[in-house]
């Protein structure tokens, strides 16, 4: 790619102090993104939410960030004060969190959550809130958006809470969406239709996405690219089409571990964890 | 075979709402049976009757050729039976050590030769003694599942009742989970009852399984026949089409 970058990641760090010294979550991360789909694969404690926590701007304040370069659209976020972080998050960089039930607010209705992610951000009339938001509700085929829209989060079920979040999260139309395990708290039926329907409104709305998942197979069904991720670091990068080919035993091995219909192998192999992959 | 459990015309009914509508099952001695379905389609809820946290209205259960109704169980029940539950997170008492959690069912039930079996237990699950002494929070999600594997397994059932053991893990923990579930029913001659929404996790695990949907079982079949596409419901259907992943377009 010629133009320049949505996003430019160079060797991003991020260390937590902790009592017994520091713990570096993520150690030296570099990618570049587009408008293109990048699945971020590794188990818990890999450092991949931490990657993209780093980027929207949610690492907790004691935490140490430093990177080369960490630039959105030509904006260094590093130097980026705490006003200008603000301007971009949910403006222009959006994330969506893994389960419905804890990242909605509880005491408010979902129209009303929607209208106050929308209103932060333009100076529009509140009748043309509602219109947007009720037109947004519908795009994630809320079939009945009016009465979505007086609902409280706790009266929606997790696929539903799921659709008004990505509705919340793409009603200022976002140029980068981080999605950190968008579905995993979901029914695997119920999965499925959150999936298509980010994935038909992504392509709609031409937007960098950076999905975050430890299910190596689904992220490569979804994504174009896919990096690994062990220990905080990046173990292998390669195009989904590729993954049959993938060289790292650990990016091997975090395909082969699942239990699939059809194949009969006992014991299920595990996931080998070797020391010097970190180095 | 002679049958470990056995329920029939199962109705659970939380006020207005109807969650097991006459529901019959028969699992047989040492087998594996598969519980797949939807949330709210009642599988948790059939699991929790059989174990006596809720109490059922209509119906029979029969565990190893003893009846029970409502949700009284003895003793003698839980030493038979013994239940795996989904988040391991919320399962553990989070102020008692490994120690004390893995005690208190050996004093309920007058075990003997309790430091034994406690060092025994933690071995089996694949954790050392130094895990001992630890709280439920110094422990990784795969640990505690471990941990709670190894309190069901301590007072030596015959029947393991597992409510989505594996869902709340990483695809890499939840391979070490399966394999240590199965070594455990090979060496113990164990029957388990496992409830998943992953048809993956169920056609590895289980030798038959039941679907259900709407607090009703939609149909019950071999796990070959899931292999050889070999089922009338169209639901089930659904479910594989989902198990197999997203497909564009």
């Amino acid at each position: 790619m010629t133009v320049t970058p949505l996003l430019t990641v160079d060797d991003l760090r991020v260390t937590f102090p902790t009592r017994t010294g520091e713990v570096q979550a993520v150690r030296g991360v570099s990618f570049t993104l587009g408008k293109e789909r990048l699945g971020i694969v590794g188990e818990s404690g890999s450092g991949k939410s931490q990657t993209g926590r780093a980027i929207m701007g949610l690492t907790p304040g004691h935490a140490k960030i430093t990177a080369n370069r960490l630039a959105f659209d030509g904006i260094d976020l590093l130097s980026a004060g705490v006003r200008q972080r603000r301007a971009l998050r949910g403006r222009r960089i959006a994330m969506i969190l893994q389960d419905p039930k804890y990242s909605l607010n509880p005491v408010m209705t979902i129209g009303r959550q929607i209208i106050e992610a929308l209103r932060q951000h333009e100076k529009i009339t509140h009748a043309e809130a509602r219109a947007r938001t009720l037109s947004m509700l519908e795009a994630v085929q809320i079939r009945d958006p009016e009465r979505v829209f007086d609902l409280y989060p706790h009266e929606v079920s997790g696929g539903m809470g799921q659709r008004a979040m990505i509705a919340m999260m793409l009603i200022c139309g976002p140029e980068l969406l981080i999605a950190d395990e968008p579905t995993s708290a979901l029914d695997v039926t119920v999965q499925l239709e959150v999936l298509s329907i980010l994935d038909k409104l992504v392509a709609e709305r031409g937007m960098g996405l950076i999905f975050i998942s430890h299910d190596l197979r689904l992220v490569s069904s979804f994504c174009d690219r896919v990096i690994v991720m062990y220990a905080g670091k990046v173990v292998e990068e390669l195009p989904s089409a590729d993954l049959a080919s993938a060289k790292h035993p650990y990016t091997q091995g975090l395909l082969n571990c699942l239990p699939q219909i059809g194949s009969d192998r006992h014991p299920l192999p595990v996931l080998e964890r070797k020391p010097e992959w970190a180095a | 075979m002679s049958q470990a459990l056995s329920v029939r015309n199962m109705v659970v009914t939380f006020e207005d709402f109807t969650a097991l509508k006459r529901v019959s099952v028969d699992v047989g001695q040492g087998e594996s049976f598969g519980i797949v379905g939807e949330s709210g389609s009642g599988k948790s809820t059939l699991l929790r009757a059989i174990a006596g946290l809720v109490g059922f209205d209509e119906g029979s259960l029969t565990v190893s050729g003893r009846n029970y109704s409502g949700r009284k169980r003895d003793k003698e029940f839980y030493r038979t039976v013994q239940m795996v539950f989904q988040d391991p997170y919320g399962s553990l008492h989070p102020r008692q050590t490994v120690d004390r959690l893995l005690l208190e069912p050996l004093l309920i039930h007058g075990f003997s030769d309790i430091d034994v079996r406690i060092a025994r237990a933690l071995d089996e699950v694949g954790l050392g003694n130094g895990f001992r002494f630890r709280y439920s929070h110094q422990l990784s999600g795969g640990q505690r599942q471990r941990i709670a594997i190894a309190r069901a397994l301590i007072l030596e059932p015959k029947i393991l009742l597992l409510d989505e053991p594996t869902s709340a893990l990483d695809a890499s923990i939840q391979a070490e989970i399966l394999n240590l579930l199965e070594q455990a029913r090979r060496d113990r001659n164990l029957t388990f009852v496992m409830v998943s929404h992953d048809l993956g996790v169920v056609s590895h695990m289980c030798e038959r399984l039941a679907v259900m949907k709407g607090g009703e079982v939609v149909e019950t079949m071999p796990v070959e026949a899931l292999e050889k596409r070999a089922f009338s419901a169209d639901y089930t259907h659904r479910l594989l089409v989902a198990s197999e992943g997203f497909r564009r377009g």
